[in-house]
Protein backbone atom coordinates (compact mmCIF):
# COMPACT_ATOMS: atom_id res chain seq x y z
CA UNK A 1 0.00 0.00 0.00
CA UNK A 2 2.80 2.73 0.76
CA UNK A 3 5.21 1.32 -1.85
CA UNK A 4 3.86 3.17 -5.17
CA UNK A 5 4.44 1.07 -8.06
CA UNK A 6 3.12 1.15 -11.84
CA UNK A 7 -0.26 -0.65 -10.39
CA UNK A 8 -1.20 2.54 -8.79
CA UNK A 9 -0.66 5.00 -11.42
CA UNK A 10 -2.47 3.00 -14.00
CA UNK A 11 -5.43 2.38 -11.41
CA UNK A 12 -5.62 6.28 -11.36
CA UNK A 13 -5.23 6.88 -15.06
CA UNK A 14 -7.84 4.18 -15.52
CA UNK A 15 -10.59 5.95 -12.96
CA UNK A 16 -9.78 9.15 -14.25
CA UNK A 17 -10.70 7.72 -18.12
CA UNK A 18 -13.90 5.91 -16.80
CA UNK A 19 -14.73 8.95 -15.26
CA UNK A 20 -14.07 11.33 -18.83
CA UNK A 21 -16.23 8.19 -20.39
CA UNK A 22 -19.27 8.75 -18.58
CA UNK A 23 -19.15 12.53 -18.46
CA UNK A 24 -20.00 11.99 -22.03
CA UNK A 25 -22.70 10.23 -21.55
CA UNK A 26 -24.34 12.84 -18.24
CA UNK A 27 -23.57 15.84 -20.46
CA UNK A 28 -24.86 14.99 -23.78
CA UNK A 29 -26.76 18.52 -24.48
CA UNK A 30 -23.72 20.17 -23.14
CA UNK A 31 -20.63 19.94 -26.05
CA UNK A 32 -18.60 22.18 -23.50
CA UNK A 33 -18.53 19.77 -20.96
CA UNK A 34 -18.45 17.01 -23.90
CA UNK A 35 -14.92 18.56 -25.02
CA UNK A 36 -13.51 18.73 -21.54
CA UNK A 37 -14.24 15.03 -20.88
CA UNK A 38 -12.00 14.49 -24.08
CA UNK A 39 -9.39 16.03 -22.28
CA UNK A 40 -9.72 14.13 -18.91
CA UNK A 41 -9.49 10.87 -21.16
CA UNK A 42 -6.68 12.21 -22.93
CA UNK A 43 -4.94 12.87 -19.63
CA UNK A 44 -5.55 9.22 -18.35
CA UNK A 45 -3.83 8.15 -21.40
CA UNK A 46 -1.00 10.60 -21.02
CA UNK A 47 -0.57 9.47 -17.11
CA UNK A 48 -0.19 5.93 -18.58
CA UNK A 49 2.39 6.44 -21.23
CA UNK A 50 4.40 8.63 -18.82
CA UNK A 51 3.63 5.45 -16.29
CA UNK A 52 5.32 2.91 -18.57
CA UNK A 53 7.96 5.01 -19.83
CA UNK A 54 9.28 5.63 -16.08
CA UNK A 55 8.77 2.02 -14.95
CA UNK A 56 10.35 0.67 -18.16
CA UNK A 57 13.21 3.33 -18.14
CA UNK A 58 12.55 3.92 -21.84
CA UNK A 59 11.93 7.59 -22.95
CA UNK A 60 10.03 6.96 -26.02
CA UNK A 61 6.64 6.87 -23.83
CA UNK A 62 7.03 10.29 -22.80
CA UNK A 63 7.81 11.65 -26.40
CA UNK A 64 4.63 9.85 -27.55
CA UNK A 65 2.74 11.41 -24.65
CA UNK A 66 3.99 15.08 -25.91
CA UNK A 67 2.29 14.24 -29.02
CA UNK A 68 -0.72 13.41 -27.49
CA UNK A 69 -0.32 16.83 -26.18
CA UNK A 70 0.25 18.47 -28.94
CA UNK A 71 -2.66 16.56 -30.77
CA UNK A 72 -5.03 17.70 -27.51
CA UNK A 73 -4.24 21.53 -27.61
CA UNK A 74 -4.66 21.46 -31.47
CA UNK A 75 -8.24 19.42 -30.83
CA UNK A 76 -9.07 21.77 -28.38
CA UNK A 77 -8.82 24.91 -30.22
CA UNK A 78 -10.51 23.69 -33.11
CA UNK A 79 -13.48 21.76 -31.26
CA UNK A 80 -13.96 25.32 -29.55
CA UNK A 81 -13.53 27.31 -32.47
CA UNK A 82 -16.32 25.03 -34.29
CA UNK A 83 -18.28 25.17 -31.43
CA UNK A 84 -18.44 29.13 -31.04
CA UNK A 85 -19.05 29.12 -35.26
CA UNK A 86 -22.20 26.74 -34.19
CA UNK A 87 -23.39 29.20 -31.56
CA UNK A 88 -23.01 31.96 -34.05
CA UNK A 89 -25.10 30.49 -36.30
CA UNK A 90 -27.90 28.97 -34.26
CA UNK A 91 -27.74 30.81 -31.30
CA UNK A 92 -26.78 27.88 -28.28
CA UNK A 93 -25.04 25.15 -28.15
CA UNK A 94 -27.53 22.32 -28.07
CA UNK A 95 -25.88 19.14 -29.97
CA UNK A 96 -29.07 16.89 -29.93
CA UNK A 97 -30.72 19.48 -32.62
CA UNK A 98 -27.52 20.08 -35.03
CA UNK A 99 -29.20 18.15 -37.49
CA UNK A 100 -28.67 20.91 -40.56
CA UNK A 101 -27.25 18.15 -42.64
CA UNK A 102 -30.00 15.52 -42.13
CA UNK A 103 -32.93 17.43 -43.28
CA UNK B 1 6.55 7.51 3.42
CA UNK B 2 6.27 11.10 2.11
CA UNK B 3 6.36 9.80 -1.73
CA UNK B 4 2.86 7.61 -1.05
CA UNK B 5 1.21 10.54 1.12
CA UNK B 6 1.99 12.88 -1.80
CA UNK B 7 1.09 10.09 -4.40
CA UNK B 8 -2.46 9.60 -2.45
CA UNK B 9 -2.68 13.26 -2.10
CA UNK B 10 -2.15 13.96 -6.11
CA UNK B 11 -4.12 11.05 -6.97
CA UNK B 12 -7.49 11.82 -4.88
CA UNK B 13 -7.47 15.33 -5.78
CA UNK B 14 -7.28 14.28 -9.40
CA UNK B 15 -10.08 11.82 -9.25
CA UNK B 16 -12.10 14.09 -7.57
CA UNK B 17 -11.49 17.21 -9.53
CA UNK B 18 -12.29 15.05 -12.54
CA UNK B 19 -15.25 14.06 -11.02
CA UNK B 20 -16.55 17.20 -10.56
CA UNK B 21 -15.56 18.52 -14.18
CA UNK B 22 -18.48 16.28 -14.91
CA UNK B 23 -20.89 16.62 -12.08
CA UNK B 24 -20.40 20.47 -11.53
CA UNK B 25 -23.88 22.46 -12.33
CA UNK B 26 -22.03 25.59 -14.14
CA UNK B 27 -19.25 25.56 -16.61
CA UNK B 28 -17.01 27.62 -15.23
CA UNK B 29 -17.00 25.79 -11.98
CA UNK B 30 -16.19 22.74 -14.84
CA UNK B 31 -12.64 24.56 -16.11
CA UNK B 32 -11.82 25.65 -12.79
CA UNK B 33 -11.86 21.67 -11.64
CA UNK B 34 -10.29 20.70 -14.71
CA UNK B 35 -7.35 23.40 -14.24
CA UNK B 36 -7.22 21.79 -10.46
CA UNK B 37 -7.36 18.23 -11.85
CA UNK B 38 -4.74 19.10 -14.48
CA UNK B 39 -2.25 20.63 -11.90
CA UNK B 40 -2.62 17.40 -9.58
CA UNK B 41 -1.57 15.15 -12.38
CA UNK B 42 1.15 17.24 -13.11
CA UNK B 43 2.18 16.81 -9.45
CA UNK B 44 1.60 13.10 -10.16
CA UNK B 45 4.43 13.46 -13.19
CA UNK B 46 6.66 15.02 -10.79
CA UNK B 47 6.77 11.89 -8.35
CA UNK B 48 7.07 9.97 -11.33
CA UNK B 49 10.55 11.72 -12.59
CA UNK B 50 9.22 13.26 -15.28
CA UNK B 51 9.19 16.78 -14.45
CA UNK B 52 9.71 18.28 -18.15
CA UNK B 53 6.11 16.81 -19.01
CA UNK B 54 4.73 18.19 -15.50
CA UNK B 55 6.00 21.57 -16.87
CA UNK B 56 4.77 21.22 -19.89
CA UNK B 57 1.37 20.08 -18.69
CA UNK B 58 0.98 23.52 -16.41
CA UNK B 59 1.95 25.23 -19.66
CA UNK B 60 0.00 23.96 -21.88
CA UNK B 61 -3.56 23.02 -20.19
CA UNK B 62 -3.27 25.31 -17.14
CA UNK B 63 -2.05 27.90 -19.25
CA UNK B 64 -3.89 27.92 -22.56
CA UNK B 65 -5.77 25.38 -22.86
CA UNK B 66 -7.95 25.72 -19.59
CA UNK B 67 -7.84 29.65 -20.39
CA UNK B 68 -9.43 29.27 -23.67
CA UNK B 69 -12.59 26.93 -22.70
CA UNK B 70 -12.97 30.01 -19.69
CA UNK B 71 -13.08 32.24 -23.15
CA UNK B 72 -15.56 30.43 -24.63
CA UNK B 73 -18.09 29.42 -21.90
CA UNK B 74 -17.95 32.87 -20.93
CA UNK B 75 -18.14 34.66 -24.32
CA UNK B 76 -21.36 32.12 -24.96
CA UNK B 77 -24.98 33.43 -23.84
CA UNK B 78 -26.13 29.93 -22.97
CA UNK B 79 -28.79 28.81 -20.67
CA UNK B 80 -26.59 25.87 -18.65
CA UNK B 81 -29.29 25.20 -16.38
CA UNK B 82 -31.23 24.21 -18.67
CA UNK B 83 -28.44 22.16 -20.16
CA UNK B 84 -28.24 19.92 -17.63
CA UNK B 85 -31.55 18.43 -17.99
CA UNK B 86 -31.08 14.63 -18.96
CA UNK B 87 -28.37 14.56 -16.62
CA UNK B 88 -30.78 12.00 -14.23
CA UNK B 89 -31.71 10.04 -16.77
CA UNK B 90 -28.61 9.01 -18.49
CA UNK B 91 -27.27 8.91 -14.77
CA UNK B 92 -27.03 5.05 -14.56
CA UNK B 93 -25.88 4.01 -18.36
CA UNK B 94 -23.44 6.47 -17.77
CA UNK B 95 -22.14 5.71 -14.75
CA UNK B 96 -22.50 1.80 -15.30
CA UNK B 97 -20.52 1.56 -18.47
CA UNK B 98 -17.71 3.72 -16.09
CA UNK B 99 -17.94 1.02 -13.48
CA UNK B 100 -17.60 -1.20 -16.13
CA UNK B 101 -14.54 -0.05 -17.93
CA UNK B 102 -12.76 0.54 -14.24
CA UNK B 103 -13.45 -3.26 -13.65
CA UNK B 104 -11.69 -4.24 -16.45
CA UNK B 105 -8.95 -2.24 -16.40
CA UNK B 106 -8.42 -3.14 -13.20
CA UNK B 107 -8.56 -6.27 -14.04
CA UNK B 108 -5.48 -5.57 -16.32
CA UNK B 109 -3.69 -4.07 -14.30
CA UNK B 110 -3.63 -6.70 -11.57
CA UNK B 111 -2.31 -9.61 -13.90
CA UNK B 112 0.07 -7.59 -16.14
CA UNK B 113 3.66 -7.74 -15.70
CA UNK B 114 6.69 -6.39 -17.78
CA UNK B 115 7.90 -9.47 -19.83
CA UNK B 116 11.71 -10.63 -19.11
CA UNK B 117 13.09 -9.47 -22.23
CA UNK B 118 11.51 -5.80 -22.14
CA UNK B 119 14.93 -4.27 -20.52
CA UNK B 120 16.90 -5.38 -22.99
CA UNK B 121 13.72 -4.47 -26.10
CA UNK B 122 13.98 -0.59 -24.92
CA UNK B 123 14.06 1.69 -27.85
CA UNK B 124 15.61 4.88 -25.73
CA UNK B 125 16.83 3.75 -22.52
CA UNK B 126 17.34 6.41 -19.96
CA UNK B 127 20.95 7.57 -20.43
CA UNK B 128 23.07 6.84 -17.42
CA UNK B 129 25.64 8.91 -15.86
CA UNK B 130 28.91 9.53 -18.49
CA UNK B 131 26.56 9.64 -21.61
CA UNK B 132 25.53 13.45 -21.72
CA UNK B 133 27.67 16.57 -21.56
CA UNK B 134 26.79 18.51 -18.39
CA UNK B 135 25.54 15.74 -15.54
CA UNK B 136 27.74 13.48 -13.95
CA UNK B 137 25.50 12.11 -11.42
CA UNK B 138 23.08 11.07 -14.75
CA UNK B 139 20.86 13.50 -16.74
CA UNK B 140 17.88 15.43 -16.09
CA UNK B 141 14.90 14.32 -17.46
CA UNK B 142 14.48 17.38 -20.01
CA UNK B 143 18.05 16.77 -21.15
CA UNK B 144 17.04 13.16 -21.59
CA UNK B 145 14.23 13.84 -23.24
CA UNK B 146 16.04 16.57 -25.80
CA UNK B 147 18.55 14.00 -26.75
CA UNK B 148 15.81 11.60 -28.15
CA UNK B 149 13.33 14.34 -29.34
CA UNK B 150 15.73 16.44 -31.36
CA UNK B 151 17.23 13.35 -33.00
CA UNK B 152 15.54 10.32 -33.61
CA UNK B 153 12.03 11.56 -33.42
CA UNK B 154 12.55 14.77 -35.45
CA UNK B 155 10.36 14.09 -38.13
CA UNK B 156 7.62 13.69 -35.15
CA UNK B 157 8.17 16.68 -33.65
CA UNK B 158 8.10 18.85 -36.98
CA UNK B 159 4.85 16.97 -37.48
CA UNK B 160 3.76 18.37 -33.98
CA UNK B 161 4.64 21.82 -34.66
CA UNK B 162 2.37 21.16 -37.77
CA UNK B 163 -0.28 19.46 -36.88
CA UNK B 164 -0.25 22.89 -34.34
CA UNK B 165 0.14 25.72 -37.26
CA UNK B 166 -2.70 23.79 -39.04
CA UNK B 167 -5.21 23.96 -35.61
CA UNK B 168 -3.92 27.39 -35.57
CA UNK B 169 -5.23 28.69 -39.24
CA UNK B 170 -8.11 26.57 -38.73
CA UNK B 171 -8.99 28.05 -35.55
CA UNK B 172 -8.60 31.24 -37.29
CA UNK B 173 -10.57 30.76 -40.31
CA UNK B 174 -13.53 29.03 -38.69
CA UNK B 175 -14.14 32.05 -36.27
CA UNK B 176 -12.90 34.86 -38.65
CA UNK B 177 -16.04 36.90 -39.92
CA UNK B 178 -16.20 40.60 -41.71
CA UNK B 179 -18.01 43.01 -40.10
CA UNK B 180 -20.81 45.00 -42.09
CA UNK B 181 -20.85 49.12 -40.91
CA UNK B 182 -17.34 49.48 -39.48
CA UNK B 183 -15.48 52.46 -40.50
CA UNK B 184 -12.16 51.79 -41.75
CA UNK B 185 -9.62 53.49 -43.83
CA UNK B 186 -9.09 52.30 -46.40
CA UNK B 187 -4.92 53.64 -48.11
CA UNK B 188 -5.86 52.30 -51.75
CA UNK B 189 -8.97 54.30 -51.99
CA UNK B 190 -7.74 57.37 -50.64
CA UNK B 191 -4.04 57.13 -52.81
CA UNK B 192 -6.43 56.61 -55.76
CA UNK B 193 -8.56 60.07 -55.13
CA UNK B 194 -8.49 62.21 -57.55
CA UNK B 195 -7.45 66.21 -58.23
CA UNK B 196 -11.54 66.83 -57.74
CA UNK B 197 -10.99 68.94 -54.29
CA UNK B 198 -12.88 72.27 -54.24
CA UNK B 199 -10.98 75.05 -52.25
CA UNK B 200 -13.48 76.74 -50.14
CA UNK B 201 -12.28 80.37 -49.14
CA UNK B 202 -13.80 80.43 -46.04
CA UNK B 203 -14.41 83.75 -44.74
CA UNK B 204 -13.22 84.93 -41.29
CA UNK B 205 -16.17 84.23 -38.30
CA UNK B 206 -18.17 83.00 -40.16
CA UNK B 207 -17.09 79.03 -40.77
CA UNK B 208 -18.59 76.82 -43.32
CA UNK B 209 -22.39 76.06 -43.36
Amino acid sequence: MLDIGLGHYLSVAAILFAIGMAGIFLNRKNVIVILMSIELMLLAVNINLVAFSQFLGDLTGQVFAFMVLTVAAAEAAIGLAILVAFFRNRGDIAVDDANLMKN
Amino acid sequence: MIGAIAFYTFAGAAVICGFMVIAARNPVHSVLFLISAFLSVAGLFVLMGAEYLAMLLVVVYVGAVAVLFLFVVMMLDVDFVEMKQGFLQYMPIGFALAALVVIELMMVVAVWAFPSEAEVARAHPVPTAGQTVSDPNGPTNIEALGLVLYTDYIYLFQIAGMVLLVAMIGAIVLTFRTREGIKKQDPAEQVARGRDVELVDIQSGQGLS
